[in-house]
């Protein structure tokens, strides 16, 4: 099944890029984009927002030490032209690019990144690309006060510098957020500069109608020649998705992120139906299991849990088909997800069998926080509750809002809780979540713990061969399938409706809606051509 | 008059405080605060430590009664504080966001006036008419549709089945994005202003003083203008300040199904992610806006009026 399923998805992949592929890029006119994740955008100081909502716009305005390939599923260089990494894998030395140049015409030094990497770090402002920054050797002193400067960035000179990091990883994939953008350091100190910011990005800032649009225009002078092929950008932000299927429907927009309803809807119609882009993203729907709950703290008892729902029916049922059945914890875009493995079947006998074998031939209770989202919420819950009682657990629903979860999950207090989590793109770090080293409150929710898996994950943290240290990877994921700390439920199959004169899309698998601007085009039947 | 709107004026600052109070106290009562809601969307995986300082930084591990009296030293000043998303004065928040909310009501209010007030005039001086039918299942039906509903409606019959406006955003001035959300917004209080006009009307055309005027030779023109209409205007205006005051708050459904870049969208934002500072600003300026606009209907009924006296 997921052997298909990965197949499938290979497939749109190659056939959308032929397509893509298949005209020359026109230069001109308007795209216009929607921002589906609220009514507004946050700020126009990309440092300031956590929200992926912002970093829709950030990719327009800003420029980053790294960019994400989505068609190589891979981190590569942005503002930086070159980089040598050390011999124990921790120190980066960058050459910035000559024709880097922000939108007021000045060219970038290494300065500017030294400089937007410490406002990023200061610890009264709490900004979230802390928690990438916080990789540079020195980064938290800075933030605890401790410090002025981040000791492990070093100015070599204008055009290059050196950054080391706290241990062996690679920080492409932490450093292409546009919560990492690079902004001129003595212009943005300047009063008002965030009115209308500038940046490195492919396009130029115009205006912020704050809940209505952002809109940009082509910066001549972005570092790709050529590029980016459009006049104008905007975006708006679109937080209902009836009102972007109107908007959509009517050729307002350009593009729309489809809910699981408007997914078969579009499916289903002829014209519709061909533009559709579909990946499966890096986030993993799941149910973590709470091990201080004794039942849980039994293996056989989380294995039976897997077994006792039928995920397949939740999925088409429910879901509808927009998304992808989980086998274990990495997605499958990750590099490190294993084509062969197969997922929980669902087994009532099998489930009961191991309960009895636990000790709980009786079944028993368990109280499941979960919030009201459609997809990974209260619906996916209840759909369970019958499942789970045909091999004699019974299910109370705990309802929180989805601004707490975050909370309730990382003090522990719950029994159970469903949830989507990040589970990519860099596998390691997605699996070092749940390495006994890691606290709660980071990343490992259900606290899980095992020797064998802490020591995959070591090794695959050590490991200099990129073959072998996906191998580790790979046992370290089934490892985490076998021991099944949360019911793996499904990964996201984000989909987005484009128009058939929009073209140079990418499937980006971190997420969707974010798009390379400057890799897209309209050609002459769009109504914004002109 | 002027010590009578003075004196509402000061009426309105207790019940601002305990508006202000009631929000503080849900938002300590509710699970989750700024920080957890950041991991949300399951992609941020926040320490306890960051958690820590964002909770000082807000000054949320201050005692209630601490930060609520910070709070309401600083609306003194007219300071609203720093919203925790944006990081921006809430004041500057609001004042980007009010004048679109303003043009949105006023455009929702003027087609509910023009359209309902006249409708139960005629309504009444025919009753039991088809006219007195029709308008007043036009009324009903008003009332009880679901504004999202009305609005996804007439995206689909006026911007996608007949493309005579935009479905969605603010435009650069350009008045045809307004018209469907003034609409949608806007048939609620024109179902209300029917009905009651309607009322108004049928109860002083049933009134001594109108039998008077008519047995003393007056026109049905007279009659209904000096008699009947100023008299009804009242009431009408009544429910026209209740309507209007509310109408600002109402506006969030429908700002939020247009992208229209009101305080509405701002208010439901902030509320996803327990942003405090930016709701409070919001509410207390719809409830400003509430108090403000009653005050003034009560100093035009008693210029409509002049029996109205306020001592």
């Amino acid at each position: 099944m997921l052997k298909k399923l990965a197949f499938t998805t290979a497939l749109t992949f190659a056939a959308f890029t032929l397509q893509a592929q298949a005209q020359e890029p026109r230069r001109g006119g308007t795209i216009r984009f929607t921002a589906p994740y609220g009514a507004s955008f946050v700020s126009n100081d990309s440092h300031v927002s956590n929200q992926i909502q912002d970093e829709i716009y950030g990719y327009a305005l800003h420029g980053m030490l790294y960019k994400w390939d989505a068609k190589n599923g891979k981190p590569v260089l942005d503002i930086a032209e070159s980089v040598q990494v050390s011999a124990d894998g921790k120190t980066y030395t960058y050459k910035l690019r000559d024709n880097a140049l922000f939108h007021n015409g000045r060219k970038l030094t290494s300065d500017d990144v030294i400089w937007s990497y410490t406002r990023i770090m200061d610890g009264a402002k709490n900004y979230p690309g802390a928690r990438y920054v916080a990789r540079i050797v020195g980064a938290t002193d800075v933030q605890k006060g401790q410090a002025k400067e981040i000791s492990g960035l070093k100015k070599i000179d204008d055009s290059s510098f050196s950054m080391t990091l706290t241990d062996k990883a690679d920080p492409g994939y932490f450093l292409f957020q546009a919560q990492t953008a690079i902004l001129p350091a003595k212009e943005a100190q300047q009063p008002g500069f965030f009115d209308k910011p500038i940046g490195l990005g492919p396009f130029k800032f115009v205006e912020h109608v704050p809940g209505s649009r952002m809109a940009f225009e082509r910066w001549d002078k972005y570092y790709l020649a050529g590029k980016p092929y459009a006049d104008k950008l905007v975006i708006s932000p679109m937080g209902e998705a009836a009102a972007r299927d109107v908007a959509f429907r009517n050729k307002e927009v350009d593009v729309s992120i489809l809910g699981s309803t408007q997914y078969v809807a579009y499916k289903a119609d002829p014209n519709l139906s061909k533009g559709i882009l579909e990946v499966a993203e890096v986030f993993t729907r799941n149910m973590g299991m709470n091990p201080t709950f004794k039942p849980f703290s039994d293996k056989r008892v989380r294995q039976a849990i897997n077994y006792a729902i039928d995920s397949d029916l939740i999925i088409k049922r429910l879901v509808r088909d927009k998304a992808y059945r989980a086998a274990s914890w990495l997605p499958l875009s990750s590099p490190a997800f294993d084509k062969d493995a197969k997922p929980y079947a669902f087994d009532p006998d099998k489930a009961k069998k191991l309960l009895v074998e636990a000790g709980y031939p009786d079944g028993f209770e368990f109280e499941w926080t979960a919030t009201p989202n459609e997809s990974w919420g209260v619906p996916i819950v209840e759909a369970t509750i019958p499942m789970l009682a045909k091999v004699g657990i019974k299910v109370k629903v705990k309802p929180v809002e989805t601004s707490a979860l975050g909370g309730v999950v990382v003090g522990g207090d719950f029994q159970a809780y469903i949830w989507s989590n990040t589970s990519g793109p860099d596998s390691l770090t997605a699996l070092k979540c749940f390495h006994s080293s890691t606290p709660r409150s980071s990343c490992n929710y259900t606290t899980f713990k095992n020797p064998a898996y802490d020591k995959l994950i070591d090794d695959a943290s050590n490991e200099a061969d990129a073959a072998k240290q996906l191998d580790l990877l790979k046992k370290a994921n089934a490892m985490l399938q076998e021991e099944a700390p949360v019911w793996f439920f499904n990964y996201n199959k984000a989909v987005m409706a484009y128009q058939p004169w929009l073209h140079g899309l990418q499937p980006n698998a971190t997420e969707l809606a974010l798009q390379r601007y400057e890799e897209l085009w309209i050609d002459t039947t769009s109504p914004a051509a002109k | 008059m002027l010590p009578y709107v003075f004196r509402r004026l000061l009426q309105a600052i207790p019940i601002l405080l305990a508006v202000a109070a009631l929000i503080f106290v849900m938002f300590s009562v509710i699970p989750g605060n700024f920080a957890t809601s950041q991991m949300a969307d399951g992609r941020s995986n926040i320490d306890a430590a960051t958690i820590a300082r964002m909770n000082e930084q807000f000054g949320l591990n201050d005692p209630l009664p601490l930060r609520f009296a910070k709070y309401v030293g600083g609306l003194a000043t007219f300071d609203l504080g720093d919203s925790f998303r944006t990081r921006q004065p809430v004041t500057a928040l609001i004042g980007e966001r009010l004048w679109p909310s303003l043009q949105l009501a006023l455009a929702a209010m003027a087609f509910a006036i023009v359209i309902g007030v006249p409708l139960g005039f005629f309504a009444a001086l025919k009753p039991g008419s088809w006219v007195d039918m029709l308008s007043m299942v036009f009324a009903v039906s008003g009332l009880s549709l679901p504004m999202f509903w009305l609005g996804l409606l007439l995206m689909y019959a006026f911007a996608l089945t007949l493309n005579w406006f935009p479905s969605f955003g603010y435009g650069n001035g350009d008045p045809r994005y307004i018209v469907l959300p003034a609409i949608a917004l806007g048939v609620s209080p024109l179902a209300l202003l029917a009905r009651t006009s309607r009322a108004a009307v049928l109860e002083i055309l049933h009134a001594d003083f109108v039998r008077t005027a008519r047995a003393k030779g007056a026109s049905s023109y007279r009659v209904m203008r000096w008699h009947v209409a100023r008299n009804a205007l009242v009431i009408v205006l009544t429910t026209l300040g209740l309507q209007f005051g509310s109408v600002l708050g109402q506006a969030v459904v429908v700002e939020k199904l247009f992208a229209w870049p009101g305080l509405g969208s701002l208010l439901v934002d902030s509320v996803t992610w327990r942003d405090i500072p930016a709701v409070q600003g919001c509410i207390l300026t719809i409830v400003l806006f509430f108090l403000v606009v009653n005050i003034a209907v009560d100093v035009l009924c008693a210029v409509v009026d002049p029996r109205i006296k306020y001592s």
